[in-house]
């Protein structure tokens, strides 16, 4: 394992959520889960993280608050959608004010299922997405080598 | 000549796991006004009552927001009920009133976490999440859900609670107010907090009041406007209730009617347990409201008075629903409490009123 995917950080934004992923996100740090004896720390700067877990869809006015969250992380990033709604818009995928899913703002790397998403989903999605993180550090390192 | 500052405040902010954005106005330190905008989580919720019938959107209610999720799918459901003129079965009462007390114990002690990671009690925060976990626990067990629980139905609840599983709702309360204890006294006694918290965004009856501010917010100013006084459904048949009031009006106030409002509704737990009647739990419901029928509902969710509205077109699917929730009210005291503090103070006023925007805006 690189240093990228020792102790990632992760930032949080709640898109258009009900809450309810996003406390099961918090759920996921606090003592219940307590991913943060790891070193995850949740911060919310974005030019510190890591990992971006968007919880909720996107819609016309908080798309532009995604896509510029996701600009302001540094390479290596990895996203994980974090809920039904994040996947795909959920319950409100037919809503006149509902986009689709995180994917249509931003590339998501990691999608974590559930309504509202467990905390244990939330954790297996980021630890898929540090095998993510690993090979995008790889490429990054590669293409430093190669330039 | 002093010079105004803008200052952009969320929607991203670590504070809020929700986004809230404010301008705040700036002179030096101090906060000259505070302009909110709210649209980010718009959804449009109502206007799905049209396109999904009154059975299938109760589990919709439920994801208006994700922490008042049970006190939601409650208030529509009351709602109908009252529209089609159904009587609900009284163990169904009981059982909704002790699963609305939980989540609000839920939903304060998330809430005073947040406040203690807020004004940087880390320790304080963790403490509060962890004995959280447990009531989860007992939603988990006892629904199956942690945080949606989708227990209700029109007519009643999806299924009934044995005694074994009463008990252990009981055990678990009890040991939950052993060592809530120990963290009210951390609050309300500590020095460190009570210099965070005194006099801060301080509200005054009158203000209050003409602002017609709702829930803890209010009863921190010295406002009764509980609606659980009026004792509908369930909590008529409690032997006593007495709204928990403070006449402090600011940060430590609210922080104070919050914590002390989870001791209360685990007493309102253990009574509720202790006479649960038996009998059925749901009652069919499949025919339509009358067209043009209305029918309106309060209920005290954890957050304040939320009001609710159904009009009938004689079908399954509403005319038109509407809801108050108790954030859009709080929002115009928020404002006001926020002028003339200092900046420093911004997010402690900002969390006092328990801001929920999805709720607000759903």
């Amino acid at each position: 394992m690189g240093f990228a995917s020792k102790s990632p950080w992760v930032i949080h934004y709640d898109a258009s959520s009900c809450n309810g992923c996003d406390i099961e996100v918090l759920a996921a740090l606090c003592p219940g889960y307590d991913v943060e004896r790891f070193g995850i720390i949740n911060t919310g700067n974005p030019k510190h993280a890591d990992i971006f877990l968007v919880t909720g869809s996107v819609n016309e006015q908080n798309i532009r608050v995604v896509q510029e969250i996701y600009n302001q992380m540094l390479e290596p990033k990895v996203v994980v959608a974090c809920g039904c709604c994040a996947c795909t818009g959920g319950v409100f995928h037919d809503s006149y004010n509902v986009l689709g899913g995180v994917d249509q703002a931003i590339p998501v790397d990691v999608y974590a299922p559930g309504c509202a998403v467990r905390p244990e989903a939330i954790i297996d999605a980021v630890v898929e997405g540090l095998a993510v993180l690993e090979q995008k550090s790889e490429a990054l390192q590669q293409q430093r080598k190669g330039a | 000549m002093s010079q105004h500052t803008v200052i952009p405040f969320g929607p991203q902010h670590p504070v809020l796991p929700e986004p809230l954005h404010l301008d705040l106005v700036v002179d030096d330190e101090r906060v000259i006004e505070a302009v909110p905008q709210i649209g980010f989580i718009h959804r449009g919720l109502e206007r799905m009552t049209q396109t999904h019938d009154y059975n299938q959107f109760i589990y919709i209610a439920e994801r208006i927001c994700g922490i008042c999720a049970f006190g939601h799918s409650l208030g529509y459901a009351e709602t109908i009920e009252s529209l089609l003129g159904v009587e609900i079965p009284p163990r169904a009462e009981y059982l909704r009133v002790i699963l609305h007390e939980l989540s609000r114990m839920h939903s304060h002690i998330l809430w005073l976490g947040l406040a203690a990671d807020a004004f940087g009690h880390e320790a304080l925060f963790m403490h509060c999440w962890r004995l959280r976990e447990r009531i989860l626990d007992v939603f988990e067990a006892t629904t199956g859900g942690r945080v949606i629980l989708s227990a209700v139905i029109v007519g009643g609840m999806v299924r009934d609670q044995d005694a074994a599983m009463l008990q252990m709702i009981k055990d678990t309360i009890v040991g939950i107010k052993d060592e809530y204890g120990q963290l009210v006294n951390t609050f309300v006694n500590d020095s460190s907090i009570r210099s965070r918290l005194d006099g801060i965004g301080y509200i005054s009856k009158e203000d209050a009041m003409r602002y017609g501010m709702v829930g803890p917010f209010a009863r921190a100013s010295n406002v009764n406007n509980d609606v659980r006084c009026l004792g509908k459904g369930g909590y008529g048949k409690l032997s006593t209730f007495d709204p928990i009031m403070d006449t402090s009006g600011d940060c430590f106030g609210r922080a104070k009617v919050r914590a002390l409002e989870v001791l209360q509704s685990a007493d309102i737990i253990e009574e509720m347990i202790d006479t649960i009647p038996g009998g059925e739990v749901a009652i069919p419901v499949k025919h339509a409201p009358e067209p043009g029928a209305q029918a309106c509902n309060t209920l005290e969710q954890p957050r304040g008075e939320c009001y609710y509205y159904a009009l009938s077109n004689g079908t399954k699917y509403l005319e038109r629903m509407r809801m108050r929730t108790p954030t859009s009210v709080n929002l115009a005291g928020m404002a006001m409490a926020l002028k003339g503090c200092d900046l420093a103070d911004v997010n402690m006023i900002v969390l006092t009123i328990d801001p929920c925007i999805s709720c607000t805006e759903r």
